[in-house]
């Protein structure tokens, strides 16, 4: 069960001379649920960004799935087929229908035939409770509901991994719970998250592992129990303070 | 308020007091000439010829006959050009884009010096080093079934009178059979096509700039190849913005045409020119060439305007 599927060994990245990610090390298993927080700017979206290669790590090696994340194209394009990412600002492509904006990757990625793409489409529409909008723009919808057409965008390309960078963090607080509660129904299947968030309800309720992030560090690993409970580290201490009042 | 309308009235009237004294001269200095005014001459004998033609014309044919060898002309090289300028444009400003240095720079260089120089030099330079460079129709250079001569370009065509293809041969003096493109039509749409498509290029680049990072992002992380994004999710977007630029960039070329009579093409106004010289109908054939880039231009901002409308974000 436990099988490795995400391998980052001293993987280091700088902007400039800004030293983002400094020595990061972190495995996760199938499965897992893994909910990344801590300060801003403490590098937490960008080691999410360097696991589908939107950024490039410059030191340390990444594993997916066995497939070393390098410069080769051939190896992107196979990590990206199986890392689904949900973005803070949706990114729903305005142009397209939702029916289109969840069709576009399985037909023209996966070779899906179309009217197999759409029923498939339909089907996750329908699980993120938001059938009844497939054929409108996302300049029609609320931002709860594009933030669920966004994860049911993802889940058409059927990912092996799916990353969520600060899914509610644009959303008005009301919205904020239907994401969640999409979330939380998708832990149950077998697909392995990696969640940057703010959200520490969510970390407590459904997580297996938390990471706490500072200075582009991983500086603790724990079970959500031990993670909120415990806390060994000072600035964690801290932080969990100003988070949890 | 009544002030103002008193100043409004008596501007007005100044503007009709000036507009009928014109108008007043210029029929008083139309009666001494002795011209006779209105549309009739269209009727007459035009008796010159037109080197080229899409329909069939001889100098015993009317004027009307000759103006509209010459609009379909202008009609051809604009409607051509065109299309291969907006192609042309929009691969150079995708390239303009491309993480290729190499590539990059040249698709630069290409835009700086074809926006930069004058298009009437452009077209004596294109006509003169297609006139000078090409060999004679003897030794013509033939690639793929198509002949490169200083008498133009011969290519295959379709014969629809016979319902099969018609290959150029070279017989004694000329070319018989295919279709040929005279080298001044050639010219003309070679210059037209570059010099418009620098300009198209930089508004296809601004018009991809414009489309938010996060759309590349998401449609990289679906696992689409650069050529995709660009085709699905990128392009469709910057044409939004781009329309309104492009749409003055096809209405510059088709009026740009007009160049033709610098190098001898027999486009609109080259065979207006000829008609106003023969007859002295100033007036007329010079209200005439007004009417026909009025009509295309208002046409073609017509249909971009619905093309626009037709693709623009729906909100709610």
């Amino acid at each position: 069960m436990s099988k490795e599927i995400i391998n980052l060994t001293n993987v280091n990245k700088w902007y400039g001379d800004f030293h983002v990610l400094k020595d990061v090390n972190l495995t996760v298993n199938e499965g897992e649920i893994l909910v990344v927080c801590g300060p801003s700017g403490s590098g937490k979206s960008t080691m999410i960004r360097c696991l589908n290669r939107l950024e490039e790590h410059q030191k340390g090696k990444i594993f997916i799935s066995g497939t070393e994340l390098n410069s080769e194209a051939k190896n992107i394009n196979h990590i990206r087929k199986d890392v689904g990412m949900v973005f803070q600002h949706f990114n729903l492509f305005p142009h397209l229908t939702v029916l289109d904006n969840l069709t576009l990757g399985p037909i023209w990625v996966k070779k899906v035939p179309k009217k197999e793409a759409e029923k498939r489409a339909l089907f996750y529409l329908d699980r993120v409770k938001i059938k009844e909008h497939a054929y409108k723009y996302p300049g029609q919808i609320s931002g709860g509901q594009k933030q669920r057409v966004a994860i049911a965008r993802s889940l058409c390309m059927q990912p092996k991994i799916l990353l969520f960078d600060e899914p509610t963090s644009a959303l008005d607080p009301e919205m904020v719970k239907e994401v969640l509660d999409i979330m939380i129904e998708l832990t149950k299947e077998k697909i392995t998250m990696i969640v940057v968030t703010h959200e520490m309800g969510f970390a407590k309720e459904v997580s297996d592992r938390v990471i706490f992030m500072a200075d582009g560090k991983i500086l603790e690993t724990a079970k959500p129990e031990e993670f909120f409970n415990n806390p060994k580290h000072k600035q964690l201490q801290t932080f969990l303070s100003q988070v949890l009042t | 308020m009544k002030q103002k309308n008193i100043i409004q009235i008596i501007i007005l009237f100044f503007v009709i007091a000036a507009l009928g004294f014109v108008i007043y001269n210029t029929q008083q200095k139309i009666a001494a000439q002795n011209i006779s005014s209105g549309f009739d001459f269209l009727q007459d004998e035009a008796s010159f010829e037109i080197s080229e033609s899409l329909i069939e014309y001889s100098s015993f044919d009317t004027y009307k006959k000759a103006l509209t060898v010459g609009l379909l002309n202008t009609l051809k090289v604009s409607i051509l050009g065109n299309i291969l300028a907006l192609l042309l444009g929009i691969l150079i400003g995708i390239s303009l884009l491309s993480q290729n240095i190499l590539l990059k720079k040249l698709c630069q260089s290409y835009v700086e010096i074809m926006r930069n120089t004058p298009l009437l030099l452009q077209l004596f330079f294109w006509y003169a080093i297609m006139n000078s460079l090409l060999p004679a129709p003897q030794e013509a250079i033939s690639f793929a079934g198509t002949f490169f001569s200083n008498r133009g370009i011969s290519i295959p065509w379709f014969e629809f009178s016979s319902f099969s293809w018609s290959y150029p041969k070279f017989k004694s003096f000329n070319f018989e059979g295919g279709y040929t493109l005279s080298l001044e039509f050639v010219a003309l749409l070679f210059g037209l096509v570059v010099y418009t498509s620098a300009f198209i290029a930089e508004i296809v680049r601004a018009g991809l700039l414009s489309v938010q990072k996060g759309q590349w992002e998401a449609s990289k992380t679906l696992g689409l190849s650069a050529w995709q994004s660009i085709r699905f999710v990128i392009f469709p977007q910057a044409l939004r913005v781009a329309i309104p630029p492009l749409t003055s960039q096809i209405l510059n070329l088709t009026k740009n045409s007009s160049l033709a009579v610098a190098i001898a093409f027999p486009d609109f106004v080259s065979v207006a020119n000829t008609t106003m010289n023969q007859t002295g109908q100033a007036l007329e054939v010079i209200l005439l060439i007004l009417l026909v880039y009025l009509t295309f231009s208002l046409l073609t901002a017509a249909f971009m305007n619905w093309y626009n409308k037709k693709i623009s974000l729906v909100e709610r």
